[in-house]
């Protein structure tokens, strides 16, 4: 495939070295003379110097035949732009947007850009994982508004034990694996046990995320 | 009416200087406290501090309720996103932009934008004085 990366930064430059290694064509438009040039170094001459926003830079770098652009910069403005612009002049279909101030992924979401990377929030999200019972949203399934989530059932949830056609799931979720303390990882079915201390990931709706917490770890 | 103006440059405190003193309701947002000293002292508006292109921000100024919202700072990716965070967060009803490439403001044209180029209102102007009898 041929990947177009906007902005040569850690991002940038990391999945550019990853897509080369997988076999990949893989452009990267960068504003920094003196970034260009580190990439073209060190990945051969993969780099375009420009302002990866402006049309004619994008077209430059051959963006109407791009199969996947990743707008990577530092910069959520740049980066809205970047994909606007790919889709907009270019018809490009599958835009990535990296996504710095986890207040911005609404914007991005209402103007169609449904592949965001957040790394703050996915930063976040683990921090309060490591720290309370709480649920660690592992990745959205790209372009079909569902989620994969993990939970650790505390032992003193008053879920822990039960059969899970007992449980109640809200809609539109499905348990996809148990995986018991100290035991092997089951795919569960209804007569299958939550144990206490179970590590369970489920497959749900955002809308559902905060009920399914609550359900399996019992905190408010 | 109620008027947000986001960017106090040269361009902003003068649009919002005048509509403050045409009585219109104006509230000025920008990231930069010292450009607030474009403001006349005679500005009766209100100025909220802070990036104009954070849907939070927009909110402490009130753009849930403006009827007109304007992206005048000085970054086209900017006032882009500033304009579209008006629109589909905050459900502007007006949102202008000031976007400098005439490419993409063609493009947010068709986003659904009100957008101004000043290089093509400004070559028209040049044209004007050039070749006017």
């Amino acid at each position: 495939m041929y990947i177009i990366i906007v902005g040569g930064g850690k991002v940038g430059r990391g999945a550019a070295q990853d897509l080369i290694a997988a076999d990949h064509e893989v452009c990267v438009i960068e504003r920094e003379p003196q970034t260009a040039w580190t990439i073209n170094n060190e990945l051969g001459d993969v780099a375009l110097l420009g302002d990866g926003t402006e049309v004619r830079v994008q077209r430059a770098a051959g963006m109407n035949r791009a199969d996947v652009v990743v707008a990577a910069t530092g910069r959520d403005q740049a980066n809205l732009a970047v994909c606007q612009v790919a889709q907009q002049r270019f018809g490009a279909e599958r835009v990535i947007a990296r996504i710095n101030d986890p207040g911005n992924e609404a914007i991005f979401r209402a103007v169609g850009i449904s592949a965001i990377i957040s790394a703050t929030r996915s930063i976040l999200s683990s921090i309060e994982h490591e720290v309370d019972a709480n649920m660690l949203r592992l990745l959205e399934l790209s372009g079909t508004g569902f989620e994969l989530v993990e939970v650790v059932v505390p032992p003193d949830a008053p879920v822990a034990g039960r059969l899970v056609r007992h449980l109640g799931l809200p809609p539109g979720t499905v348990l996809t694996l148990i995986l018991p303390p100290g035991g092997r990882p089951e795919v569960p079915g209804p007569d299958s046990v939550l144990e206490p201390q179970a590590t369970v990931l489920a497959v749900t709706e955002p809308e559902q995320e905060e009920r399914l917490r609550r359900l399996l770890t019992g905190a408010e | 009416m109620h008027v947000v103006v986001m960017g106090c440059g040269r361009l902003g405190s003068t649009i919002a200087a005048e509509l403050d003193a045409e009585g219109h309701r104006v509230t000025v947002i920008d990231h930069d406290e010292s450009a607030f000293n474009w403001l006349p002292d005679s500005f009766g508006g209100e100025t909220v501090l802070g990036a104009g292109e954070d849907a939070a921000v927009q909110a402490r100024a009130g753009a849930p309720q403006a009827d007109i919202f304007l992206a005048l700072a000085n970054g086209d990716n900017r006032n882009a996103m500033a304009a579209q965070v008006a629109m589909h967060i905050h459900g502007a009803r007006r949102v202008v932009a000031r976007i400098f490439d005439p490419e993409r403001a063609e493009i947010y044209r068709e986003l659904g934008i009100r957008v101004v180029n000043p290089t093509t209102a400004l070559e028209a102007l040049v044209r004007e004085a050039a070749f006017e009898a």
